[in-house]
């Protein structure tokens, strides 16, 4: 039996071990649960550990329900990535919604007000019908989620791989703000022995059992329509009554603790709590409302249903708990009471059918140093040395019109983006910007991976992501502070998976400690993969930073006509992984380009100085496609031509379309080139003068002449094709 | 009885998410903001009450339409019959016209899906209590955000809607021409908004609560919050 709930044989014998006997069948729905890959991470704990995880500004790291950094005038960002890709992969609508929703919950129970999410989404080619299906579903799920509940949808990304044709990977990151002394924390706030355990929000069915042992531990194979009841159902409704309800019972001061309710349910937040309060707990399951009859103990304990969270309350707190849910219409119950003794004792109908060591459910679990194997390179040719003699322009139209690169709006437009008033920046910049409100503070977001440089050197790509993640912050003007991060991988269990993983995380590592954004926590998704396809090694970083005065904020685009364009950073023969080599010479090989840290982390200094002088009128971060294409979504976005002659001994194509890392595309007023120039000098980043913005004309000197109606046209009806519609909206 | 600034009303149903926006925009406009909630049955002597954007109840059975059996509903009634301006935005027009207050319904988005973008709106009236600023003719910008948003409304209702003059907005290109390419979700004659026959009752899908602060958007909202704020001011008292 323990195998059909996920647990393997050694599993299996060191739950004897624990209790001294045999499990009883709750008892084993309860470890199949939380042993399971989702919650415990046994694969990658020991990995993970090795993160950098502290720094100056991080007031809550890895460990807690989300991550929260210190953003000044007493205000904390709260902010964590989670992933959904295998119930969106049966059930693309409610999977991504119930991601949403679970995500949402994990910023609330930090005692944070939910103020942005970011979707980084990642689906095989839109050729395909299931892969449209997919995409469709998702989208459509995470707005009719996200827009219900009132936190606006501001950024995030979409990449297409062949890889992910089976397994998308939906990866959902919310941001919350919280006064920096009511976060709540296992540190901030006592547990008392006595005190009880309030579930409250929805009742309890039978959605979504088998969540995570059944269908986030194991790779998707045909059978998986049959795991389509494992799938949650999300009611964001009650969603946006639970929210708040619980920020006004943390508001009021009523809490020991707060718990949200995700993967493994009921067993998974009271063991949580009582673990983290040093106590073990007495559950009454007869106590939890249900929303069929007949559930059996197993069902009760392990049921995903959604909406629901687990408040820990003093008894004399109780009556007010209880009218403060009923004037938000939702209902209580108390389920529990915390023991002294570390023991998480289960009745139901007057026996007890579970006791158990509550950490021997969370932090005793097994931890795995599985073997890992180095995977074989990549085949084929490097594409920066293929030789090209097709002409740059239809190049061009190529790389515009390539879903990696094209415009996402057909996406973005199902998105509420303005809820909360605070939106200074979305879909369209290189970050996403929201006001801190009450101050002149923004956060800047921004949501960055895609596979293929990781399929070619998953170090690299790894270190590539959290480098360009911290870019798209820089050129906003906005200090990159901390990261959290989603690993999408396939199955830990194969050798050369793992070895992905590792050097995924070398490479995450690295990064984020030459850029100075530790990490503050995030989410492992293990077992993408089917038959022998699994989905390239794919960290996605979800990066925070902050703009001491949004008003400072630069934008992507190309404000005004008379601008001086400048290329800070260097390009080079880079075209690795490049979109220009998979969308005009259809492969992907090569190695990813170079990384140098120290350059990347200078140029983000002198980002984040010249916008604070307001030295720069517009800067965009070309690593998606190039030089070319950045300089063509400026145009585009700003609403502005321009004309550049680009130097350099490079073939065209490759000084076009090289993927170099480290550079930023800016404009500047030509009064104050001199100064730029200087500030350059000073952060020691190299400096070239592209040309000027102006006109309806895009003109590079010496190759091509068009206008921007004409590229706007390319990237704008790119997706909508692809999916069947003109390009005409609504 | 009222010196001073206008006091507008907002109502919290459960759902609405655009309430704190509203009442932060009456505040930037120069009002006072007044919190209302659904079960009361007190519009605590407001000069004028809005119906905010969201999904109150979850849109369960109709959007709108359980909102429109909250107990508040009584009081903003009345309020509207001796001539209270009343505004409903987004999900506050589905409201009103599921209680009568207004003629016609909103119906599903003829892409089928929801969108939110800023749109051109074209004044069609002065006679309403957001647009007494402006002149017929003129535009202004403001986003829409909506899944349900195409103003429909049966023969008798669109007859009488064209004789009395009661589009207040129309959906709009950047010149102000009002044709199909620029109708965002289908709506009949590219209705946006539409007021009762006295002018008093208002609503729209737009939202002219996240079109009053230039840093964040459009500022399409300021005349119309103006123009409210004056109604208000006018009948203060009263």
């Amino acid at each position: 039996m323990h195998r059909r709930l996920g647990l393997k044989d050694d599993e299996h014998e060191r739950i004897v071990a624990t209790l001294g006997r045999d499990p009883r069948p709750a008892e084993l729905a309860m470890y199949g649960a939380m042993w399971s890959e989702h919650c415990s991470y046994k694969s990658s704990k020991i990995h993970l550990k090795t993160l950098p995880t502290e720094g100056a500004a991080v007031l809550v790291g890895p460990g807690q329900d989300a991550g929260a950094v210190d953003v000044g005038d007493g205000w904390a960002a709260v902010f964590k990535m989670e992933s959904h890709s295998h119930p969106s992969a049966i059930e693309p609508y409610q999977g991504a919604a119930t991601g949403v929703g679970g995500i949402v919950r994990d910023i609330i129970s930090m005692g944070a007000r939910p103020v942005a999410l970011l979707d980084p989404l990642l689906f095989g080619p839109l050729t395909q019908e299931r892969n449209r299906w997919l995409l469709e579903g998702v989208v459509a799920g995470i707005g009719g989620y996200g827009n219900c509940i009132g936190v606006p949808t501001v950024g995030g990304e979409i990449h297409f791989a062949e890889p992910h044709s089976a397994n998308p990977s939906v990866n959902v990151m919310c941001v919350g703000l919280a006064r920096a002394e009511d976060l709540v924390t296992s540190a901030s706030l006592t547990a008392h022995a006595g005190s009880l355990m309030v579930l409250y929000g929805a009742s309890t069915g039978r959605d979504g059992i088998g969540g995570v042992s059944v269908l986030a531990s194991a790779t998707l194979d045909e059978g998986s329509a049959a795991a389509r009841p494992s799938v949650q159902i999300g009611d964001p409704f009650a969603e946006k009554l639970l929210i708040e309800a619980s920020l006004e019972l943390i508001e009021r001061g009523l809490l020991e603790g707060l718990q949200d309710l995700g993967g493994a349910g009921i067993t998974c937040a009271v063991s949580e709590s009582a673990a983290r309060a040093g106590m073990g707990a007495d559950l009454d399951l007869d106590a939890v409302p249900l929303r069929e009859p007949g559930m059996a103990p197993f069902e009760i304990l392990t049921s995903e249903s959604q909406e629901r969270m687990l408040a820990i309350v003093h008894p004399s707190r109780l009556d007010a708990v209880t009218a403060v849910c009923e004037r938000w219409g939702l209902g209580t119950a108390v389920i529990a009471t915390l023991t002294r003794g570390g023991t998480l004792a289960v009745t139901h109908d007057g026996s007890v059918v579970a006791e158990v060591p509550a950490r021997s459910l969370t932090d005793d679990g097994p931890e795995y140093d599985r073997p890992r194997e180095p995977r074989a390179a990549v085949a084929g040719e490097d594409p920066t040395f293929a030789p090209f003699d097709g002409d740059p322009w239809s190049a061009l139209l190529a790389v515009l019109a390539a879903p990696n690169v094209a415009s996402k709006r057909w996406v973005f437009e199902q998105y509420d983006s303005i809820v909360q008033g605070q939106t200074v920046a979305g879909a369209g910049s290189d970050a996403a910007v929201i006001r801190v409100p009450g101050t002149l503070k923004g956060l800047a977001l921004s949501a960055d991976g895609k596979g293929r440089f990781g399929a070619l050197d998953p170090y690299l790509g790894a270190a590539h992501a959290v480098a360009e993640a911290a870019r798209n912050v820089a050129v906003t003007g906005a200090r990159p502070l901390a990261i959290t991060n989603c690993m999408n991988f396939g199955n830990p269990e194969r050798p050369p998976v793992m070895w992905e993983f590792v050097e995924s995380i070398r490479g995450m590592s690295d990064a984020c400690i030459a850029l100075d954004t530790p990490v503050t926590g995030g989410n492992v998704s293990f077992y993408n993969e089917s038959a022998d396809s699994a989905i390239w090694p794919t960290p996605v970083i979800g990066m925070l930073g902050l703009l001491e005065d949004y008003r400072l904020r630069v934008p992507t685009g190309f404000p005004r006509p008379g601008l001086s364009i400048y290329l800070l950073g260097e390009t080079f023969a880079e075209l690795g992984g490049s979109e220009f080599a998979e969308a005009v010479l259809g492969v992907v090989a090569g190695r990813p380009p170079a990384l140098d840290l120290a350059k990347e982390a200078a140029l983000h200094r002198l980002l984040v100085a010249a916008a604070a002088q307001d030295l720069l009128a517009s800067a965009h971060d070309p690593s998606e496609g190039g030089l070319a294409v950045a300089l063509v979504e400026a145009a585009i976005e700003g609403g502005h031509g321009f004309a550049v002659t680009l130097a350099g001994d490079l073939p065209s194509h490759v000084t076009l379309f090289s993927e170099s890392a480290s550079r930023a595309v800016v404009s500047v007023a030509a009064e104050r080139e001199a100064e730029l120039l200087e500030a350059a000098a000073a952060h020691g980043v190299p400096v070239a003068r592209l040309g000027e913005t102006g006109g309806s004309a895009v003109l590079f000197d010496g190759l091509f002449e068009t206008s921007v109606g004409a590229l706007r046209e390319v990237y704008e009806s790119a997706i909508p094709r692809l999916l069947g519609e003109d390009e005409a909206p609504a | 009885m009222t010196v001073g600034l206008p006091r507008i009303g907002v109502i919290t149903f459960p759902g609405s998410l655009d309430d704190r926006d509203a009442l932060n925009a009456v505040a930037t406009m120069g009002g006072t903001g007044v919190p209302l909630w659904h079960g009361d049955h007190d519009l605590l002597g407001v000069d004028a009450v809005i119906l905010p954007g969201g999904f109150s109840y979850g849109d369960y059975l109709r959007c709108g339409a359980i909102a429109g059996h909250a107990p508040i509903m009584d009081e903003v009634r009345s309020f509207a019959e001796r001539g209270g301006p009343v505004l409903g935005i987004c999900n506050g027009f589905q409201i009103l016209c599921e209680s009568g207050l207004l003629p016609g319904a909103l119906i599903r988005n003829r892409s089928l899906r929801f969108v939110c973008r800023e749109v051109t709106l074209r004044v069609e009236t002065a006679q309403s209590v957001i647009t007494a600023d402006l002149t017929p003719g003129e535009t202004v910008a403001v986003p829409i955000k909506h899944g349900e948003g195409a103003f429909m409304a049966r023969p008798d209702e669109l007859a009488r809607v064209r004789d009395q003059g009661l589009a207040v907005f129309r959906y709009a290109g950047p010149d102000g021409v009002v044709d199909d390419a620029h109708n965002p979700n289908g709506a009949l004659e590219n209705i946006a908004g539409i007021r009762n026959e006295a002018g008093n009752v208002v609503g729209l899908m737009p939202h002219p609560e996240h079109a009053v602060d230039p840093d964040v958007g459009p500022t399409g909202g300021q005349p119309l919050f103006a123009s409210l704020l004056a109604a208000a001011l006018a009948g203060a008292g009263a």
